[in-house]
């Protein structure tokens, strides 16, 4: 076993720990770091001669944070509650005895520092950063559905106090070291060249250190209890808002509020073991591992383009043209510019490329007055978008983005002339939200050069790209489609073709399920208020309103008309055919949809909903969960299908695609991580009775789930349905 | 199960609860020590007699902490026998120190002993006494805490008063004051509280302004919409009422109960102690309950609370001469006077705390002496009095001339 860690003491008794995990690009804390950590460690504290120990890191960054697979496997192993914390108490109580040792440590911090690292770096008498630029510190484990374990909630809180802590915490934000310094959770900043030297001197000059919180006469800054007038105020305003924002779904920032609350109220040692029980408690839950899973193993392989087609030669796109200077297309050029491509964006006359061009330079307007970005990057950016009408410029392209009209005679005809001038290996990618891939393909001159790429709205804002794989399309076009959107910084999921592809349909049947309901004479406010409880941002009243009942109407009329005698109209189609066709109800736009819209911004339930479906009475209403569970359940039925019908080939697509595309609640992890964590008997038990009570277009789950389930197979993990197909 | 009766009644005046209120430099001892000592000597009680004195006090804390009740009692001089509890039912705790009294004596366990209340809002403030409730994030969330002005404001919402509604009730709160001191409807149980040198500093309730009218009222600013909005309040209040669109901040400083000082003292004994001491009974206890109901709405309790003391008693809200409900909100008074189909002219017919102020510890046993006073001038027989009370409770109690 080599030893992650070089350990030396120079003749002044300074002892120096130097972490430098082999064949790694960064130190990782799995087992074996923790072995040889607590070696060199205690092998400091055992010699006299040793002073202190300055703690350094020989890579990039000073720790990386947990091993991934180490992560991925723990996942689906089954804990016991009283081994786990033993194993976690082992290593807060480690830390402790870092800070107890007698011996002054030193954390020299020369790149990032996050989570387990910063942990080890906190429980150090200071901690020295170089002025090395880019260098982020903090304790991000509240993305990911957990608490920083290691003693981090209990050194925040009598470093900063209650009121500085605790919103760090339930951020989890991430500083720059001027940020942390002004914070209170750096000692100072030095250049590189002085780290090790000035972290040396910090220990001659502070021999025996201890903790501000091991001396005596000890206040936690602001205040020790929760009693106090100001205290209590913000743990009542801070309990409400949390509760609020999470809709008592994600239990880390309530765990993280508990572990202030109740660690300012005990010493030290007790703080850190109750910390470290709230964080084995978060363990247990299922909803840190579909976190952990969603936003950051498989978000994490999809950022790393692990669906590309391996065989083929990486491309580095250095420009592009966009058809169509709207919303999108503007959108996809100013995020092409900022990753440095150069960009012709074409529209029918110059003025309208021209105000695409605007909608750029709008958005970096505001945030130079925000400070976050300065004049000359502007300038550079816009200099790479080029209005124009003349498809000429298109020879010069490796890719083109189309997003025109949905309309497939308009697109045709954009085909048809960027055919003309584009080079033979340059893929056409269209960004249609609505129309299959593999019929616009057929008006392209070549198919297999043929993609879909699906933004979300705002481009700049929304990470996700759902790439739609065509009947047609080569995996040269994939690959160079993949790079392009790795080039972007988004996360691109993989779809196969079919209407709606995946995140629209997959989306679509909660809008269908909400929209039904009113049909029922369910009170739209109780399907609203279900949808947030559930986690969604919007209700999909509100939101079919915002983007258009005649829109949606529309959509329905193309399916009619696409698809002939197999044309299955969605249960919810009734209902905007009336609002629309009867009532002149378009949604948000004329300020008549579900709701009714007010001058001043405000909106309500339009009353002459229940004209026209009469509202049950109150003691007929269903409850909350059972609305929720509709909601959801329906978007389980619709990914369950979209796996058996092979328009998502991995789960870890439509749980990214879901989560990241269209606001699945993450606690959940998506569709595919939901299921597995009900358990799949438990899925189609409840889907059979709600088939049976609501209809089995919604909720009849395809044969396959069946079979998985009899076969006790699921999406992730050992028992994996991939691994057996 | 012994008969248990009032032969007697007093309470402070009400001072306005700020730093510039007539009570603030009296303490809390103080106000108890003089409502002891007054409800003594106008009976010329022999304290020996007494076997209890029961005190709600809400914020037990500071100069209202330790045991108030026994303190005051030793130092308004009661023999040193007599022992005596604080207890904290939140804003029901001086009926609810009554009731208590009674049932010792119910019971056969006491022959006599005093309810009561105290609080000095001006000098210890609400939630000085801290608590899980609110403050351990635990128990917030998995009680769905909200503070109770939001839960007040979904009241209203809930069941359709309007702003306009619970104006007009507060300004009709104000009249009916004003008009009871005029006739001096309360000469008999309000005592003057004496200052450092005897001299009496406050004779009479702070706050009452008869020119109160809806209009007046209409400028006032709502005062949980920022806190229901911006907080989260709402938004958790909707997550146990998701049938509720929006919920309308109606309640203000107006038409809300004021933060006041004061106290109360209830003389309660079986029927050998009016012997004893040569007195009449005035009225019977005919039976009393306390109630939880669902904390968030939080003060629906009232009648849930009337309607189980109502069975207890074997009457039915008919039956009922004069109610009494605590004006701790506009909407608490009409949802309950719609639910029990109480009219109007039967209940608070002297007005409540939106005119008169609410000192937390105190209010219970000052509504119960308010009621007999008014049954006593009516020469009707029977009234309720009932509290709503925070965390969803509720408390009533039926008495009935003799």
């Amino acid at each position: 076993m080599t030893s992650y860690f070089k350990y030396s003491v120079d003749s002044d008794g300074i002892s120096s720990i130097v972490i430098d995990q082999p064949n790694s690009a960064a130190n990782v804390m799995d087992q074996q770091f923790i072995d040889g950590f607590k070696e060199a460690v205690n092998k400091a504290i055992g010699d006299d001669a040793v002073k202190g120990v300055v703690i350094s890191s020989a890579k990039t960054s000073f720790i990386a944070g947990a091993d991934l697979k180490v992560l991925e496997a723990s996942l689906y192993e089954k804990k016991d509650p009283e081994d786990y914390f033993k194993k976690c108490f082992d290593f807060s109580s480690f830390l402790r005895k870092i800070e107890l040792s007698g011996k002054t440590f030193v954390a020299a911090i020369d790149g990032a520092a996050l989570g387990g690292g910063f942990e080890i770096a906190l429980a150090c008498h200071a901690r020295i950063v170089s002025d090395k630029k880019g260098i982020m510190v903090g304790l991000p484990e509240v993305g990911v559905g957990l608490l920083p374990g290691g003693g981090g909630t209990q050194r925040y809180l009598r470093m900063l106090g209650v009121e500085k802590s605790l919103p760090l915490l339930l951020q989890g934000s991430q500083l720059n070291a001027k940020k942390a310094l002004d914070a209170g959770l750096i000692t100072q900043i030095v250049t590189s060249d002085d780290l090790l030297k000035v972290a040396k001197q910090w220990i001659l000059d502070n021999p025996a250190a201890k903790q501000p919180w091991d001396k005596e006469k000890y206040q936690i800054p602001g205040g020790s209890s929760p009693m106090q007038p100001n205290i209590a105020q913000f743990f009542v305003g801070t309990n409400a808002a949390v509760q609020a924002s999470t809709q008592h779904n994600l239990p880390a920032p309530r765990a993280i509020l508990s572990c202030i609350y109740e660690g300012m109220q005990l010493p030290m040692d007790t703080a850190l073991r109750v910390e470290c029980k709230y964080f084995v408690k978060l363990n247990l839950d299922p909803v840190s591992g579909n976190m952990i899973r969603t936003i950051f193993l498989n978000k994490s392989e999809a950022d790393k383009l692990s669906r590309r087609p391996q065989n083929v030669e990486k491309k580095k796109h250095e420009k592009i043209g966009v058809i169509g200077a709207g919303l999108m297309g503007a959108g996809v050029a100013y995020v092409a510019a900022q990753s440095g491509i150069e960009v012709f964006l074409i529209d029918r006359d110059l003025a309208a490329a021209e105000k695409g061009k605007s909608y750029a330079e709008n958005k970096m307007k505001r945030d130079l007055e925000k400070g976050r970005i300065k004049e000359e990057k502007i300038a550079e950016i816009l200099g790479r978008i080029h209005p124009t009408t003349d498809y000429a410029n298109l020879s010069q392209v490796s890719l083109v983005v189309e997003a025109v009209f949905e309309d497939r005679d308009v697109k045709a005809e954009v085909y048809k002339k960027s055919a003309e001038h584009m080079r033979k290996d340059a893929v056409m990618a269209s960004n249609t939200s609505a129309l299959p891939i593999s019929g616009l393909a057929q008006t392209y001159f070549n198919p297999a050069q043929f993609i879909g790429l699906h933004f979300f709205s705002p481009v700049e804002r929304m990470p996700l790209v759902e790439i739609i794989k065509g009947q047609q399309t080569s995996p040269e076009t994939l690959a160079y489609a993949m790079d392009f959107v790795g080039q972007l910084r988004k996360t691109p999921i993989l779809v196969n073709d079919s209407r709606g592809f995946f995140t629209s349909r997959f989306f679509g049947a909660m809008i269908n399920e909400g929209v039904t309901m009113v049909s029922e004479g369910v009170s739209p406010a109780l399907i609203e208020q279900a949808a947030k409880s559930a986690g969604m941002a919007i209700g999909p009243l509100a939101v079919s309103d915002e983007v258009g009942l005649d829109l949606a109407h529309h959509a329905g009329k193309q399916a009619q008309k696409d698809l002939g005698p197999d044309y299955k109209p969605g249960s919810s189609l009734a209902v905007i055919t009336t609002l629309v066709e009867k009532n002149e109800r378009f949604g948000r736009k004329n300020g008549k949809g579900f709701y009714e819209y007010a001058a001043d911004g405000t909106k309500a339930i339009w009353p002459g909903l229940h004209s026209i479906w009469k509202l049950k009475d109150e003691a007929a209403q269903p409850s909350l969960s059972e609305v929720k569970e509709r909601l959801l359940f329906s978007q389980l039925v619709d990914a369950a299908k979209c796996f058996a019908e092979k328009v998502i080939d991995h789960p870890a697509d439509g749980d990214v695609g879901a989560c990241l595309g269209v606001g699945f609640p993450i606690y959940l992890g998506g569709p595919y991580s939901m299921m597995d964590t009900l358990g799949l008997d438990h899925v189609i038990q409840r889907c059979d009775q709600l088939a049976k009570n609501f209809g089995e277009d919604r909720f009849g789950v395809p044969d396959s789930l069946r079979v998985m389930a009899k076969n006790k197979k699921t999406f992730y993990g050992p028992t994996s349905v991939l691994l057996t197909s | 199960m012994s008969e248990v009766f009032i032969y007697d009644h007093v309470r402070t005046p009400r001072g306005k609860g700020k730093s510039d209120g007539v009570l603030h430099e009296i303490t809390p001892i103080q106000l108890a020590t003089q409502t002891l000592e007054r409800v003594r000597d106008r009976n010329k009680l022999d304290t020996k007699l007494l076997e209890d004195i029961i005190f709600g006090c809400v914020v037990a804390v500071g100069e209202q902490g330790g045991n108030i009740t026994r303190i005051a009692a030793l130092n308004a001089g009661y023999d040193q026998s007599v022992p005596g509890v604080q207890v904290n039912r939140y804003c029901a705790s001086g009926l609810e120190a009554v009731n208590m009294a009674a049932a010792k004596i119910m019971a056969g366990q006491a022959d006599a002993a005093i309810g009561g209340g105290v609080e000095s809002m001006s000098r210890v403030p609400m939630g000085a006494d801290g608590g899980a409730w609110a403050l351990d994030p635990d128990v917030a969330f998995n009680t769905h805490f909200i503070m109770q002005g939001i839960s007040a404001d979904l009241l209203a919402t809930k069941y359709g008063y309007t702003r306009q509604d619970c104006d007009a009730y507060a300004a009709e709160s104000h009249r009916r004051a004003s008009h009871a001191w005029k006739n001096g409807y309360f000469d008999r149980s309000v005592i003057a509280i004496k200052d450092v040198i005897g001299l009496d500093i406050a004779s009479r309730d702070e706050t009452i302004r008869p020119e109160t009218t809806v209009d007046t009222l209409s400028a006032l600013k709502p005062s949980f919409a920022m806190m229901g909005q911006k907080a989260g309040f709402n938004t958790i209040a909707q997550q146990v009422y998701p049938l509720v669109e929006k919920i309308h901040h109606v309640h203000h400083a107006g038409n809300s109960s004021g933060i006041v000082d004061g106290a109360a003292a209830v003389l309660l004994g079986n029927r050998e102690l009016g012997d004893k001491l040569g007195i009449k009974p005035r009225a019977r206890i005919r039976s009393f309950t306390s109630i939880g109901s669902e904390p968030t709405i939080m003060l629906t309790g009232p009648s849930f609370a009337a309607e189980r003391a109502l069975k207890r008693a074997g009457m039915s809200a008919a039956d009922i001469d004069l109610w009494e409900l605590n004006e701790a909100f506009s909407a608490v008074v009409l949802r309950f006077m719609d639910a029990m189909a109480v009219p109007h002219d039967r209940m608070n017919v002297n007005g409540g705390a939106i005119a008169m102020g609410h000192p937390l510890g105190a209010t219970g046993a000052m509504i119960l002496g308010t009621l007999l006073d008014e049954m006593e001038r009516r020469q009707v027989s029977t009234g309720l009095a009932t509290l709503c009370v925070g965390a969803g409770m509720g408390t009533a109690t039926i008495i009935e001339r003799i």
